[in-house]
């Protein structure tokens, strides 16, 4: 009799009938394995829940008091009839991509990966395994990434040039992962560094665990372009451009995000400066990553689904298509709907 | 092409006026004369002869990417743009260079006609030392669409900051049929032979749309009402050397319409006139035709006596921009107007020249009564001018307002096909439109009724020629049909990319005559939305 395939795809999230778990399932179920603190992945109302260590305290600071249980990267544990472990993903701080093995049958379910070293989060790390299912968030071959070092050079350039002419510098990054990137990665010595709330609570988080960030000033009554010239002020997405940013006066904007890659992207956001800058893997990484798996079946989810897909069949692999509910990069602002194919928009 | 790439981005990264104007004029006073040019003919819509299709670019570029063509398809409608999507994903260049952007041009041009193996392998090598955003502007070069966000205005006067030369002088010059190739720099922006100037037009006075009430205009005896008529905006030039009737679009079409060539024995020399070319009713009513009409005759060059007997053309002259000579632009239109009615009414009879009529009223109710008639006379509208305003250059609201009767429309370009339904379901009748948003196309309505059974047929034949992709049953065809949409309102809708959503869209024309690079603006809808509050509908007379 043929066996269950090791996990399934359900309308509540990816699904292991052996050891009746969920991964980043969307609708609340009674046992969820979660591989990182975003939004789109750790939803509430799950009966448990299971998370790297690294990862729990912003799935608590977000969710509030669950019931969670956390695990090292690399700790084997059985449940029900699957091992599964935790290893790291590179994505945020305690990302994890999570392996499932049954009778010497290995899948692993990538979350949101990057393959390249940010300098904050545990690098990632290839797992080898028979069937993979990865992110393609940026599947499509014209995402190249540059060096994090090149990126931060830039922002550093653009916020000693604004800080030269007497600006205040507003760049906007998810408060989880991409904030604390940019605190880790620039030169603090060009300015002081001012926060927005949603930025400060998740820094005063990842500092309670001991990840070390660079000094930072929460953004309250009074703070402002006068107390604090030629400041950084890292803000979600979502505070370009608002009210709460006019405070900076005529400050220069800035978003750091992979779609910045995008002229169009960039444009119709109405920003004169983007950083391309993301905490998915490009191209040419999901095609390493997926490569160093080993793996002979691929399931893609979040991106360019249909394309990536077929492009892996070309490549030799069998490949399917995991649908999500939710389509999106990050915390405050899902981007998926900023670059919709025209043919997919509704007309009305 | 640093240079040219520097100056690219600093334009692309402001929407500030006069940040954009500096950049220019630093580039004008500082970039290589052939350069200068050919960014001037650039910016005013000229670009080389096109050496390279967009199908070879993108299989060329499919290929030095080591990609399968249907990835780079696939790319292009998230990327918007063929040019950067085929920058994306080429590999990084072997070398680098730095020739300049005129002599990439004149490569370019040289290439023209050369067999296919050799035109890959210089746009191969050409990628192959160029860094992403140097390949961008390469790749535009050949597709074409330049915009860079800078209007030809703001162009004219970073090229006056730069050289010091008046602003007006700039653009009467920089109008007209030349190229880089018939002209150098200086002799463009300095001629030392008088004559050069001989047959070139002044750049036309446009109007902006009138959102508002016109007695917000003040006194309707401050203002000049007329008919908008439907047909091609001419001047008509007569000076020494020169007899030329251009269009709106630079085009020189004095020879297609040959009946205008009389009046060059009958205009005073010195003589500059603005009007509308139009089809006239051969028989006595003495009314214009439809546009349809006078269709028929543009892009005919010899022109059938069964042709010229059917549409015989007309000019309805509305302004006088030269009077003996002399350039009375900054003249107040009442004296412009009383010296051109003088002119005509001293022409001989049957010649095919007349003054626009006013539309006269006793207040703005009964302009509004006559304008309500205007589909009758074959007219969109009315114009309203203000009597003591000068002939301005360009587009400067305030001064002259179209009020069009229908209350809303746009030029747009087809950018996705679908089948219809019932009695249309072997046509492709419904179509998605974009407009411009500087570079990118931003699909923004669809509408699929208002041609004929015959104009679907063709588009149809067109589509099924120029399928660049399908899905489903929706195909995506190259932009390069042109509509003119009408609507009967605006709203926001965050829903669209576009950020509006129209009420009640159809295609009221096929556009021929039309360019894509001449199509509407995302910005011009916006403004269009932000001038009204929730949807209008065409208000009646009576309401005014
Ligand atoms: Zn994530
Ligand atoms: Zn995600």
């Amino acid at each position: 009799m043929a066996r269950d395939p090791v996990l399934i795809f359900t309308e509540k999230g990816i699904y292991c009938p052996d050891g009746d778990f969920f991964i980043d399932p969307w609708r609340p179920v009674a046992r969820a394995l979660i591989t990182h603190g975003h939004s789109d992945h750790a939803r509430p109302g799950h009966g448990s829940y299971l998370a790297t260590a690294a990862a729990a305290p912003v799935i608590r600071h977000r969710l509030g008091d669950v019931a969670m249980d956390t695990i090292a990267y690399g700790e084997p544990r059985r449940i029900g009839g699957v091992t599964v472990s935790f290893h790291p993903a590179g994505h945020v701080p305690g990302s994890a991509q999570i392996r499932v093995e049954r009778a010497g049958e290995v899948w692993v379910v990538s979350g949101d990966y990057k393959v390249q070293d940010d300098g904050l989060s545990e690098p990632f790390a290839p797992v080898p395994c028979h069937s993979f299912i990865s992110e393609c968030t940026f599947g499509l071959p014209v995402f190249h990434w540059q060096s994090n070092a090149a990126v931060m050079g830039q922002i550093n350039r653009w916020w000693a040039a604004n800080a030269a002419e007497g600006r205040v510098s507003v760049l906007g990054a998810y408060a989880l992962g991409k904030a604390q990137r940019i605190l880790t990665g620039i030169d603090a010595s060009i300015g002081p560094v001012l926060t927005h709330g949603a930025v400060e609570a998740t820094n005063a988080v990842l500092r309670a665990q001991g990840i070390r960030l660079p000094a930072t000033t929460q953004v309250t009554a009074g703070v402002d372009a006068a107390s604090h010239p030629g400041a950084l002020v890292l803000a979600p997405p979502s505070a370009l451009g608002s009210v709460w940013a006019a405070r900076f006066g005529p400050a220069a904007q800035a978003f750091a995000s992979g779609w910045m890659a995008l002229r169009g992207v960039r444009r119709r956001r109405g920003l004169a400066q983007g950083f391309v800058l993301s905490d998915h893997a490009d191209w040419d990484g999901l095609n390493a990553a997926i490569r160093a798996t080993g793996a002979e079946r691929v399931f893609v989810t979040h991106g360019y689904t249909s394309v990536f897909r077929r492009w892996l069949e070309t490549q030799g692999y069998e490949a399917g298509i995991v649908a999500t509910e939710y389509e999106g990069e990050g915390l405050d602002a899902p981007e998926a709907e900023v670059i919709a194919p025209p043919a997919a928009e509704p007309t009305t | 092409m640093i240079r040219f790439a520097a100056l690219f981005d600093a334009l692309d990264r402001t929407t500030k006026t006069n940040a954009k104007v500096a950049a220019l004029a630093e580039y004008f006073r500082e970039a290589p004369e052939a350069d200068r040019l050919w960014t001037i003919a650039l910016l005013s819509g000229r670009r080389p002869k096109r050496a390279v299709t967009s199908t070879e670019l993108r299989i060329w570029a499919a290929e030095a990417a080591g990609l399968p063509l249907w990835l780079v398809e696939e790319a292009y409608p998230v990327v918007g743009d063929l040019a950067e999507t085929i920058a994306l994903i080429l590999p990084a260049a072997g070398q680098t260079s730095d020739r300049p952007l005129a002599t990439w041009i004149t490569d370019l041009i040289a290439l023209t006609g050369q067999p296919a193996a050799a035109r890959r392998s210089f746009i191969l090598a050409a990628w192959d030392q160029l860094a992403t955003a140097e390949r961008f502007l390469f790749n535009k070069l050949i597709t074409g669409g330049f915009r860079m966000g800078v209007s030809r205005g703001l162009m004219t006067r970073a090229l006056a900051e730069a050289t010091g030369i008046a602003e007006s002088a700039l653009a009467h010059r920089l109008m007209g049929d030349w190229s880089p190739q018939t002209t150098s720099y200086a002799r463009l922006i300095a001629p030392d032979d008088p004559q050069a100037d001989a047959a070139k037009p002044y750049p036309f006075a446009l109007a902006a749309a009138l959102e508002a009430e016109p007695g917000s205009l003040g006194q309707p005896g401050d203002w000049l009402a007329e008919w908008k008529w439907d047909g091609i905006r001419g001047q008509l030039i007569h000076r020494p050397g020169a007899f030329a009737l251009w269009s709106r679009g630079e085009e020189l079409i004095t020879d297609r319409f040959p009946e205008f060539a009389p009046l060059a024995d009958f205009l005073p020399m010195g003589t500059v006139i603005d009007g509308e070319v139009l089809a006239w009713h051969a028989a006595g009513d003495g009314a214009p035709q439809p546009f349809a009409a006078l269709q028929k005759r543009i892009g005919r060059l010899n022109v059938s006596k069964k042709l010229l007997a059917e549409a015989p053309a007309r000019m309805l002259a509305y302004d006088l921009l030269e009077d003996a000579g002399q350039d009375i632009r900054a003249r107040p239109l009442a004296e412009r107007r009383a010296r051109l009615a003088a002119i005509i009414a001293a022409l001989p009879g049957g010649m095919a020249l007349a003054l626009s009529p006013p539309v006269m009223a006793d207040d703005w109710a009964g302009v509004a009564t006559l304008r309500a008639t205007a589909r009758d006379r074959n007219a969109e509208g009315l114009m309203l001018k203000r009597l003591s305003s000068p002939y301005h250059l360009g587009r400067k609201r305030g001064d002259w307002w179209k009020w069009k009767l229908d209350p809303h429309t746009v030029d747009a370009v087809m950018i996705y096909a679908q089948a219809g339904s019932g009695r249309r379901a072997t046509l492709y009748t419904d179509f998605t439109f974009a407009v411009r948003d500087g570079d990118d196309l931003v699909p923004f309505t669809k509408a699929y009724s208002g041609l004929t059974d015959a104009e679907f047929r063709q588009i149809t034949d067109w589509v099924r020629r120029n399928t660049l992709e399908r899905f489903g049953p929706v195909r995506r065809v190259p932009p390069e049909l042109v509509f003119e949409l009408a609507f009967e309102g605006i709203q926001a809708s965050p829903r669209h990319k576009s950020g509006i959503a129209l009420r009640f869209p159809r295609m009221i024309r096929w556009r021929r005559d039309k360019p894509v690079a001449e199509i509407d603006t995302l910005d011009t809808l916006r403004a269009l939305l932000a001038g009204q509050r929730g949807f209008s509908t065409p208000a009646p007379p009576e309401d005014i």
